[in-house]
């Protein structure tokens, strides 16, 4: 059964059709990427299955269970779990304090409810050395490389247990040696049976860990192929439009 | 296929972008030490200032030193600290509290009245308590749940606050406060620990206020929530990143409503300890409070920008204006220029706290006032 299944979606926003009749599906620990150009749909696709609004058509099928998501934290509790392009973390605060940010874990009786701090540490601890990353849980976010900063963010996701990872745009914006730490992170992430979505418009970092290619051109999904039987090149040509999708 | 993509984009990548991002590969390799956390703490600096002041003073001036000065001192800040407090909160939030001087006005003249009409003392002040709330109430709604900002907003009730206290008042002063007069005195004035013949304190230990002693309390109770709190912990991460503490599913609106609430709760709280005191209540009371309970607030190491405070911090800078205040008046120097002391010791705290770009001001300045080129 897969993790998730998009069934015949389309979003539009007033006039604007912004995704129509897109269907596909991600397996358990299988890394699709999801390709496009700016305004193709990729990021409407991601809002609609974190649960940010509903579609206007068709059905989002988690672990064979026809959802309907209004809220992020909705999306959460069927275990789908969004990496954010900013990641969302609070750099004031150290990898430990984002990873259980807004689920701590207290200890004590009502009314003096307090923080099990050294429990959440050896916890974030631990999610780092499953990752594989050199975070430190008392490192203050704001000092961490690009790199680790994701390890914090995807930590986060591993905490809840996710079935699904949502990645925007993971690995713009770092330096190549952080690329490649991060897509490391996302084959542990496959290698526990995770199903990851990669959204990217960096060719070759998709072509380096997905499964799975999907393109998007203009709100349709134009070729869903294995990325053993594509290249760069033809892939480009679909984004681009120079070649023709089905 | 997939590995010699992977190369290629390697060799592809441009050189200023790889160059550019090198400073964020920099990882310390040690974690730092509390001690060292300690040292690079604005507090600490403040706290050394603080105490390399008193001893200048002690030495220089004899009065300075005496228990009944410290006693004065501690009494005076004590409530600008319990207001620094409630300020505190707000600017870890990233927001700012215009309105705590009016609030501390509206709420001394609500009291005042409830006692002039002869009520007893605990429903004068929780009327007054009850005023102050209402006026957190209103900034917390409009701020969090309207998404105003909380300059707009708490400036707007300042004005407004203090209006209505001059209104409540009839713009009289209340001093006829009925039967509960001398509980009102005894609260405001009560002293611990008290010399005399049947009191233990010997003379050198100062009789310090109740006023000093409800903001000793509202510390070690603030300094805990800071540090053993989920709250709190959601208070800095909204300071630190408010989208990032929304969509990690932290109830945002709520806190940030709480944190004005609470600074309105300790403008309330200094208000009715200074009623006491006084004896009277006048409209007028506060007034211009608010840039010196910002200023304690910022020199403790509060950061404006939010995600960053302390309660000790909220303390010690209090009592920093304080001395600083006492020490001119004692050097003989006009009272009227500590508003110029207070607004330069607000820029200057600003400024040594501030970081541009990963280095202090002090080295970003001196390279931006002499380039490489000229040197």
């Amino acid at each position: 059964m897969p993790v998730l299944e998009i069934r015949r979606v389309s979003k539009n926003f007033g006039a604007i059709q912004a995704l129509s009749d897109v269907s596909f599906q991600v397996e358990r620990g299988e890394v699709v990427g999801l390709m496009g150009d700016n305004g193709a749909g990729k990021s409407t696709v991601v809002k609609t299955v974190a649960g940010n609004f509903p579609p206007s058509d068709g059905e989002i099928v988690v672990d064979g269970e026809v959802c309907h998501f209004h809220k992020p934290v909705q999306a959460r509790a069927k275990g789908i779990e969004v990496v954010y392009q900013d990641l969302a973390l609070a750099d004031n605060l150290t990898a430990a304090q984002n990873v259980f940010l807004g689920r701590e874990i207290k200890k004590g009786f009502w009314p003096i409810r307090v923080l099990d701090k050294q429990a959440m540490i050896d916890r974030s601890a631990a999610l780092f050395r499953e990752l594989k990353s050199e975070t430190r849980p008392r490192d203050l976010v704001k000092k961490m490389s690009g790199g680790q900063r994701q390890a914090v963010a995807i930590a986060r996701t591993r905490l809840s247990n996710a079935k699904l990872v949502l990645m925007d745009e993971p690995t713009a914006a770092i330096s190549v040696r952080q690329v490649a730490e991060v897509l490391e992170l996302i084959r542990r992430l496959k290698a526990q049976g995770v199903g990851v979505m990669l959204i990217s418009h960096r060719m070759p970092d998709v072509f380096a860990v997905a499964d799975r290619i999907i393109v998007l051109r203009r709100g349709s999904k134009v070729a869903d192929k294995e990325t053993g039987n594509t290249s760069p090149e033809e892939i480009t040509g679909l984004i681009t439009g120079a070649i023709r999708g089905e | 296929m997939a590995n010699s993509v992977q190369e290629q984009v390697i060799a592809q990548e441009p050189a200023g972008k790889a160059g550019q991002s090198a400073m964020s590969d920099f990882v310390p390799t040690k974690e730092q030490t509390a001690f060292q956390r300690v040292i690079s703490s604005q507090p600490f600096w403040v706290t050394i200032a603080l105490i390399a002041l008193v001893i200048l003073m002690t030495a220089m001036e004899p009065s300075f030193g005496t228990s009944e000065n410290v006693a004065n001192v501690t009494r005076n800040f004590a409530p600008f600290g319990i207001m620094a407090l409630g300020m505190t909160v707000v600017i870890i939030t990233g927001g700012i509290d215009l309105s705590v001087g009016s609030i501390m006005g509206l709420v001394v003249i609500v009291a005042g009245l409830f006692l002039t009409w002869h009520y007893p003392w605990y429903i004068a002040f929780a009327m007054g308590l009850f005023s102050g709330l209402s006026c957190g109430a209103v900034n917390g709604f409009f701020v969090a749940y309207v998404g105003m900002p909380s300059f707009v907003v708490t400036l707007g009730m300042l004005s407004v606050a203090r209006s209505l206290a001059v209104v409540f008042s009839a713009n009289q002063m209340l001093y006829q406060f009925g039967p509960d007069a001398p509980i009102v005195k005894a609260i405001g004035q009560a002293k611990w620990p008290r010399h005399g013949p049947e009191d233990w304190a010997p003379h050198w230990i100062p009789e310090l206020s109740s006023q000093f002693w409800t903001m000793v309390i509202l510390a070690l109770i603030v300094g805990f929530v800071f540090n053993f709190t989920a709250w709190a912990r959601h208070l800095f991460a909204i300071g630190g990143n408010e989208e990032a503490a929304r969509l990690t599913g932290v109830p945002v609106d709520w806190i940030k409503f709480q944190a004005y609430l609470f600074s309105a709760f300790t403008a309330s709280i200094a208000s009715l300890l200074l009623l006491g005191y006084n004896g009277s209540a006048i409209n007028a009371m506060g007034q211009g409070y608010e840039l010196r309970v910002i200023a304690a607030t910022v020199i403790g190491g509060a950061s404006l920008m939010g995600g960053a405070g302390t309660a000790f911090g909220a303390i010690i800078g209090s009592a920093f204006l304080e001395v600083i205040r006492n020490a001119l008046l004692m050097a003989g120097i006009d009272s009227n220029w500590q508003g110029a002391f207070v607004g330069a010791f607000i820029v200057l705290a600003v400024l040594l706290g501030m970081q541009t770009g990963g280095k202090s001001i002090l080295a970003a300045s001196l390279a931006t006032l002499m380039p490489k080129k000229s040197r």
